[in-house]
């Protein structure tokens, strides 16, 4: 038998037919939907005079667009009309949606396993690139855009050309204070954003088999920002038991036997990685973006870079329009930058881990009166629920966060949750993009514990000091 | 979707790496539901030196006269030269739309984003993967004479600089076959529809619980 990566696997049990150039024709398991990247793909679907392959396999969820405050009134009538065009698209198709007022709504990512809508082995994709997200599951989780929604709405597959195998192993355990985010932060840091540009990135090692399902789907969430469409984590006794009971995973006989599939879901021993990168875990420490890229990232102990030490000259000139545009100085310590806003939230890390982790942070502290917002955005209804159940939110609340509705949020904007021009942000994202979340709006992507302390201290603090 | 057909363009510099879509098509913009009209707002916040929506027009708007592609001949570019990792980020095709509708057909560049580049050949655009060096050399010909044109042969898989240099590039056979001759994706996988209805049925053998539905 060969012997094969997870990726290989995933591939295989998928394929519909070879084309013998590289390409497949892959069937896809779970479709999800959100109102920003479908329009265009049903208004395609039904002028072609096309219906669905299989109206089962797909969810809907309305999630960039939706307020996070006062939910009866969406006052942008673009955003509105997008809003309205998902709920027409699904009920003219009859996709089950789940509505805005629903506790199950929430972000795309977040949903889809905590329904078990996402499951091991499946092939999920979605028209948003932080599909990748679902890839902690062991499943193949990526990305599409708007043609290839219409492509999955009309025949249940895509064409797609083979990736390359690259293993990310994550040696020893992390220190204390450490988390998913720091070490996802570390690992685009050091293979860069485009080093996993062709690749599906498989996350292993210690440190990796630590993380809860939550953390692992913070790293898998930023695999495409390392480039990679696919991030995969093997499956283990901990996916097992976080799939287990969800409103849409197996049950009974059904589960046996899938948890006995689900069991071979991890790569071979010796199986063939195209590259293979070894990141030692006792190292890291809490990272910060200082730059417009998320391989802009530091030690929240070390300084801003000087464009000077830097020989390759493209690479120089971007160092100094990141700082041009971040407004910072090289050599200034990441502690000594002050913020003005703080995000907790997006799919990144908006977990009921990530909201105990924040919550414990900020628990009988004030929040700095330099900063002018600090949100917490929970991924769901549920994880809001929760969070309100074990107390956080009055935490949060005390604290002088805001505690919002359940969306993207201030991720990118689209609602009205935006940075002003010049406004720094300590930001629990994944992107730190020029404009990213609000035009001229400065963001630094961090940790929600790292995000919790900045938001009491004012500027960056090493969790670890506290 | 249109055949690719040959052409010579003019070839717009965008000298920097990573330019992610946030930057091609900023998110306000995404909250359209159409396919079109998106070449006004193709590097929003680059272009134009006020802030814009979708709202209003961007005709009153001031635009930053440093930009490129507010500058002729560059306001009727065709070809994009770039750096490394372009078009990576968000899975917006948005980006696409916004470079075609501005008359943008090719962009050439060392690597490009997964997403950026699988939704291109959706829309009848050409993303050609050169090497490092040949790049920097077309930056070096684009800087020496304004309006420097190249001419792109997909069939051949060239692109030719009106000296007579000419670049090869490599592409998959699927697509390259699909852009020459215009053909429909959806069509042409729907011609397999009973080797998905097999694959269908023999899966829901094996993985029974991936067809209870939702």
């Amino acid at each position: 038998m060969t012997v094969k990566t997870l990726y290989d696997k995933l591939w295989d049990d998928h394929v519909v037919h070879d084309y013998g150039d590289g390409t497949a024709l892959i069937y896809i398991d779970r479709h999800l939907i959100h109102e920003v990247t479908s329009p265009q793909a049903f208004e395609g679907l039904k002028l072609a005079g096309r219906q669905p392959w299989r109206l089962n396999t797909n969810l809907a969820v309305p999630d960039h667009n939706v307020p996070t405050v006062n939910r009866e009134v969406i006052e942008d009538p673009i955003s509105k009309l997008q809003l309205e065009t998902l709920d027409a698209n699904c009920k003219e198709t009859g996709i089950t949606k789940f509505e805005m007022m629903d506790p199950r709504q929430g972000i795309v990512h977040v949903i889809g396993p905590e329904q078990g809508a996402s499951l091991p082995g499946m092939t999920i994709v979605c028209g948003d690139s932080h599909t990748s997200t679902n890839g902690a599951l062991g499943a193949l989780a990526f990305g599409i855009g708007t043609s290839e929604v219409e492509h999955v709405l009309a025949t249940q597959s895509l064409v797609l050309k083979k990736a390359k195998n690259m293993l990310v192993n994550v040696n020893g355990q992390v220190g204390n204070g450490i988390t998913a985010k720091d070490i996802v932060l570390e690992i685009i840091g050091e293979i860069g954003t485009a080093g996993g540009t062709g690749y599906s990135i498989e996350f292993g090692g210690d440190a990796i088999r630590a993380l809860s399902m939550e953390g692992r789907m913070t790293i898998c969430n930023m695999s495409i920002e390392a480039g990679a469409r696919v991030g995969l984590i093997a499956v283990d006794q901990t996916t097992l038991d976080y799939v287990k009971g969800r409103p849409y995973s197996p049950k009974g006989d059904e589960w046996e036997q899938a948890i006995t599939l689900w069991k071979d879901l991890k790569s071979d021993k010796n199986a063939p990685f195209d590259k293979v990168i070894e990141i030692d875990a006792t190292k890291i420490e809490p990272q910060v973006t200082w730059g417009t890229s998320p391989e802009m990232v530091v030690s929240v102990n070390d300084v801003v870079p000087n464009p000077a030490d830097i020989e390759d000259a493209t690479k120089r000139e971007g160092i100094e329009n990141a700082l041009r545009y971040m407004n910072l100085v090289p050599g200034t310590a990441m502690t000594a930058i002050k913020v003005d806003k703080v995000f907790i939230g997006s799919c990144t890390n908006s977990r009921i881990e990530d909201l105990r982790a924040a919550a414990s942070v900020v628990k009988g502290k004030k929040v700095s009166s330099d900063i002018t917002l600090a949100m917490v955005v929970p991924g769901s209804g549920l994880v809001k629920q929760q969070a309100e159940a074990e107390g956080l939110s009055d935490i949060f609340i005390e604290s002088g966060f805001e505690w919002r509705e359940p969306g993207c949020s201030m991720c990118l904007g689209m609602n009205p949750d935006q940075l002003e021009p010049g406004e720094r942000c300590a930001s629990t994202s994944n992107r730190n993009f020029e404009g990213r979340q609000g035009q001229g709006g400065r963001t630094h992507l961090v940790s929600p514990s790292m995000a919790a302390a900045a938001a009491i201290a004012g500027h960056f603090v090493d969790i670890r000091d506290l | 979707m249109e055949a690719f057909k040959t052409f010579t363009g003019i070839v717009a510099p965008i000298d920097r790496s990573n330019v992610d879509t946030d930057a091609i098509i900023p998110k306000q913009y995404l909250k359209s539901i159409k396919r079109s009209g998106f070449g006004p707002n193709l590097f929003d916040d680059w272009r134009y030196l006020e802030q814009g929506d979708p709202i209003n027009e961007n005709e009153s708007r001031a635009i930053n006269p440093d930009f490129i592609l507010n500058q002729t001949p560059y306001d009727k570019a065709e070809i994009l030269l770039a750096r490394e990792n372009f078009g990576c980020g968000s899975s917006r095709e948005h980006a696409v739309w916004a470079l075609e509708d501005f008359g943008i057909k090719v962009v050439l560049a060392p690597s490009f984003g997964d997403i950026f580049y699988s939704n291109s050949f959706k829309n009848g655009f050409l993303p050609i993967r050169l090497t490092e060096d040949e790049i920097n050399g077309l930056f070096v010909s684009v800087e020496a004479q304004k309006g420097f044109k190249v001419t792109v042969n997909l069939e051949e898989q060239v692109v030719e600089t009106e000296d007579g240099t000419k670049f090869k590039f490599d592409i998959a056979a699927g697509l390259k076959d699909r852009l020459v001759k215009g053909l429909d994706d959806i069509d042409l996988t729907l011609a397999d529809a009973d080797k998905i209805r097999g694959y269908e049925k023999n899966r829901a053998e094996i993985t029974p619980w991936l067809f209870q539905g939702i």
